[in-house]
């Protein structure tokens, strides 16, 4: 078996911004993940980033991606990719499929002495009548195939949701060359920042609040969608429906935490809907109710890149204090510098019921 | 239709293409990409069909975890195409069901 | 608020939440119109203006206040600002015509000279504009700006292009 100080399940923003706070300071990381490439959902955010201008507002989170993995490798991180945890045992046992060079595979235990779990989450669905054609796919999906793959999905795009990444995707579809037909969103008022409703808007893109989609039509393919009104029970008002000549859905509807391997380690988790769903629960350090497993990112509550970042930086900080790879006094400095500038993130009226969830967290983790 | 030119991505740099063959008609794809975006710069959108009631499925969730665009690659069904990358001579079905012989 | 259910200002919503420079300051010259309403935590544009024109202070929630006196219309918080919310207005530049700067992050890039279909707040075409600068420095990262005449009583109107077709346009734009 193969022993290693920290493993990183996940090489996102938040699993390596952990990796090089421990590593920068002498612990010997591992970071594992299932894709060819590393980096996360970082990559495909060609926009530029909001926050302390202190702390990267303003750069586009492609560069900032590249930016974190250029300083793993000076920190010497060592990187595992096209390789999945297939499993996480007790005690801190890591399961890796590893895909070597020639592209064979093989099966790797690892014995951990501390492990961040940073996988992440996943784009919910919303069903509705066609929902299965192909051409309705995730706003996930979307982004990736613009911004990664360039390629464009389809030409004329229904976006469902008008949270931040409905928003934000749709004006990268417009980027890309697609026309966005419209926004749709079930709740009176938009779910994402002015600003970003306003980009859009400038740009021709309705959007329809108070709507939703009743159907996807065609017959291989999307051809187009009917969308209608609704009440304020969220129910369908007949006779307001509208058919969009559409060959693209992407669904904008929220992500979810994925925590298998949190469970499956048996740490305590708690349904969070501000949060995305179950959540798994963690103390001021990212520790979860398993001493020495760490949870970062969306995996520990849904909410965005600068918080991932920065919850990555708390965990890494924290691991080397347990390591003993920094004081108790410096350690105690930077957890607060970092404290601080998440409670920042969490200011305003967009904030705060991320802030009063995640302060939930920590409270029901004492109990 | 490709992205050739993007304000923020600049202009794409990959010059280099190999040949996949997709139920039986070779098209072009650009070294190194994933199967779905040749696929899909070709216009193909649907990947498979499902068992029962025989439905077209394409692309969902893009980054290999819904399986919704998986096809038969060099004769291996269920290969996710959005996660994996083309290859020079690479023969791509459109799955039925979830096995080869499944029509 | 307007914004939150249709996506986009009104003047008046500007001017009530002091998001609007004074109409003496607009007789005066260029100015920067910030047009961000909301607390989120983002400052970028207070470091972005070197004439220190642009406060939010602690928390960086605080919505951008504009020194107008300060502030000489120059256009380099334009590029900076992740919500692409700044504009700059010029209200003196002719009888008839006034300036408005923009950013403009699509291709193609419309061509100086050329003339252009002016958008409201709402993307409704409300007058037509010539270009007269389109600035893409390695400074604004990606984020070109684009700076077009229109009658000056669409000065408050107008605050982008309708997006070219890649046809309409030569696909032309320098990087300095």
């Amino acid at each position: 078996m193969i022993e290693k100080e920290v493993v990183v399940i996940g090489g996102g923003p938040s699993g390596f911004s952990a990796a090089v706070e421990a590593a920068k300071r002498g612990a010997e990381v591992l970071v594992v993940d299932e894709n060819l490439r590393a980096g996360g959902q970082l990559f495909k955010q060609i926009h530029k980033f909001f926050g302390s201008s202190t702390h990267q507002a303003g750069v586009r989170g492609i560069d900032i991606a590249s930016e974190l993995l250029e300083q793993a490798r000076e920190c010497g991180v060592e990187v595992w990719l096209n390789s999945v945890v297939v499993g996480l045992f007790k005690e801190k046992k890591v399961t890796i499929k590893k895909t070597l060079a020639d592209n064979s595979e093989k099966l790797e235990i690892i014995q951990a002495k501390k492990i961040v779990i940073a996988t992440g989450a996943s784009e919910n669905a919303v069903r509705f009548k066609g929902w299965t054609l192909p051409g309705v796919m995730g706003a996930g999906a979307a982004q990736t195939m613009i911004n990664v793959n360039r390629v464009l999905p389809g030409k004329r795009i229904l976006m469902i949701g008008s949270g931040n990444v409905g928003l934000i995707v749709s004006n990268q579809l417009l980027q890309a060359g697609a026309e966005v037909v419209g926004v749709i969103e079930a709740a009176p008022q938009i779910g994402g920042y002015g600003v970003h409703a306003a980009k859009i808007r400038r740009a021709g893109v309705p959007i329809y609040t108070s709507h939703t989609i009743q159907e996807a039509r065609g017959k291989k393919n999307v051809e187009k969608a009917v969308i209608c009104e609704v009440n304020d029970k969220w129910q369908p008002i007949r006779g307001t429906e509208k058919i969009l000549e559409v060959d693209t859905i992407t669904i904008a509807a929220g992500l979810k935490p994925l925590i298998e391997l949190a469970m499956m380690h048996d740490c305590k988790c708690s349904f969070i809907p501000q949060l995305g769903g179950w959540v798994p629960l963690h103390d001021k350090n990212m520790e979860s109710t398993n001493p020495g497993i760490y949870l970062v990112g969306d995996v520990a509550g849904v909410e965005e890149a600068n918080t991932a970042l920065e919850e990555g930086r708390l965990a890494g900080t924290a691991i080397a204090e347990t390591l003993k790879y920094i004081s108790l006094g410096n350690a105690r400095k930077l957890k607060k510098e970092i404290w601080q500038r998440l409670n920042e993130l969490r200011m305003g009226p967009f904030g705060e019921k991320r802030m009063l969830a995640k302060n939930n967290i920590l409270t029901a983790y004492k109990i | 239709m490709r992205v050739d030119n993007h304000i923020i991505l600049g202009k794409d740099e990959r010059k280099e293409t190999i040949e996949i063959k997709v139920d039986g008609k070779t098209i072009q794809a650009k070294k190194g990409e994933m199967i779905i975006a040749a696929l899909m710069a070709n216009g193909i959108r649907i990947n498979r069909y499902t068992v029962k009631k025989k439905e077209p499925r394409g692309i969902f969730c893009g980054i290999g975890q819904c399986t919704d665009c998986v096809m038969v690659v060099n004769g291996k069904p269920n290969v996710r195409t959005c996660v994996t990358p083309v290859e020079d001579g690479m023969i791509i079905e459109t799955q039925y069901g979830v096995e080869r012989g499944n029509r | 608020m307007v914004l939150r259910k249709m996506g986009y200002l009104t003047k008046e919503e500007l001017v009530n939440s002091n998001c609007y420079p004074a109409e003496e300051r607009f007789n005066k010259g260029s100015v920067a119109i910030i047009e961000c309403t909301e607390e989120i935590p983002c400052n970028p544009c207070e470091t972005a203006c070197k004439f220190k024109a642009i406060k939010i202070g602690k928390p960086i929630t605080n919505i951008p206040i504009l020194d107008e006196n300060l502030c000489i219309g120059c256009g380099m918080c334009i590029a900076k600002c992740p919500g692409l919310a700044i504009f700059i207005v010029d209200k003196t530049y002719s009888n008839k015509e006034g300036l408005i700067s923009f950013p403009h992050e699509y291709l193609p890039l419309p061509v100086t000279g050329s003339i252009v279909k002016a958008v409201n707040r709402e993307g409704k075409v409300v007058s037509s504009g010539k270009v007269i600068k389109v600035l893409n420095k390695k400074g604004f990262d990606r984020t070109p700006v684009i700076t077009i005449t229109v009658p000056k009583e669409k000065l408050d109107e107008v605050r982008g292009i309708k997006r070219l077709e890649s046809e309409d346009s030569k696909q032309f734009y320098s990087r300095e």
